[in-house]
């Protein structure tokens, strides 16, 4: 009589999965957290410059201009380049209160350190940019971001 | 009747469910890394003081016409050379600056006829309406690529020894702010802000003139 067994193969034991739900629900939040669903589709064109001395933006105290040509599904805008807040076209003229109730809906310590990140297609030309500029200075929001796509330093 | 107890709900499908979620997140997530060129507008100034008169020779002026060529201090210029033409005008230091310093630690040609130190140095860019704005952001960034290639030299210059393993002193130290943003580093920061004395940027732009 004895206690061990002698010999005989001993079977690998399973590999327990009842942690993998765990894993997998840990990562799904991850992902779930990180999700950014677009808020605003864009209906214009937009692509991006690109540049090598960017820098990082910083995201809780952005607002984003963007400025392009309308997008092939919105046509009967026309062929110029347009400017577009949130979710809809403006004019030239309604980027100042655009900005200004971008910054009133801020955090309240964030409001002094407002960034207007603008996102401008690569083929609009530097007038419209120019004048967007000029109506950022009259709201008094001063700092700009030209948002680009990074390359490779030389 | 006796009550029964209520059977055991099969949790193995736990796992395929929120494989199926995971999934779902993984494809529709784009994490946003967005990046780009950060400037300052001049505030808007309605006050009626005399603008000060700035000499000729301190001034470097960039043109970009309707065409996207490039007019740097009246001669035509390629973009590549935009860079290296920055650099030699910041780093000239051919006079002295407003308290009667002069530049000692440029490096450039000290010709009179170029600026007399980076204090007084301005860059003044100036484009057309009709000018596209890929030229403008890449003319932009060669500007920007000077000032940052002097104040790397400056950083490597005076505190390479605290960085000793990095190759590029000033990205390291902004890297370094970038991550103690919530505990002030008052040394570094002090030596950010002493870099950036050294060549502060000075690059006003002109609006485009309205017909």
């Amino acid at each position: 009589m004895s206690k061990f067994k002698k010999g005989g193969k001993s079977e690998l034991p399973a590999i327990s999965t009842a942690s993998l739900p765990d894993i997998v629900f840990m990562l799904l939040f991850f992902f779930m957290v990180a999700t950014v669903m677009r808020d605003s589709s864009l209906m214009i064109e937009n692509r991006l410059p690109s540049a090598d001395q960017v820098e990082k933006l910083k995201k809780d105290r952005t607002t984003f201009i963007y400025a392009g040509k309308p997008s092939s599904q919105y046509k009967q805008f026309g062929e110029e380049p347009r400017i577009q807040f949130n979710d809809a076209f403006i004019s030239v003229e309604d980027v100042q209160a655009s900005v200004l109730q971008a910054q009133a809906d801020m955090n309240e310590e964030l409001k002094s350190k407002i960034v207007v990140g603008l996102k401008v297609d690569k083929d609009t030309h530097a007038g419209l940019v120019s004048d967007i500029k000029q109506e950022l200075r009259k709201a008094n929001t001063l700092k700009v971001m030209y948002i680009a796509n990074a390359k490779a330093q030389q | 009747m006796a009550k029964r107890a209520a059977p055991e709900v099969n949790a193995g499908s736990m796992a395929d469910i929120a494989f199926l979620l995971l999934i779902f997140f993984l494809v529709t997530t784009t994490i946003e890394k967005d990046k780009g060129l950060l400037r300052s507008l001049p505030p808007i100034d309605d006050s009626e003081v005399e603008p000060p008169i700035i000499k000729q020779k301190n001034l470097f002026t960039v043109l970009i016409n309707r065409r996207n060529q490039l007019l740097v201090e009246d001669e035509q210029m390629e973009l590549k050379d935009l860079r290296q033409a920055a650099i030699e005008f910041l780093d000239n230091g051919g006079g002295t600056n407003a308290e009667g310093a002069s530049c000692d630690y440029c490096q450039g040609k000290r010709s009179p006829s170029s600026s007399d130190h980076p204090d007084k140095a301005i860059i003044s860019m100036k484009h057309d309406r009709e000018t596209s704005y890929e030229k403008y952001i890449d003319v932009q960034n060669e500007l920007v690529a000077a000032y940052n290639f002097l104040r790397e030299r400056e950083a490597t210059r005076l505190y390479k020894r605290y960085y000793p393993n990095e190759d590029k002193v000033y990205a390291a130290m902004l890297a370094e702010k970038e991550k103690n943003q919530f505990k002030k580093d008052e040394e570094l920061n002090e030596r950010i802000e002493t870099i950036k004395k050294l060549y502060p940027l000075k690059l006003s732009e002109a609006e485009p003139d309205k017909n």
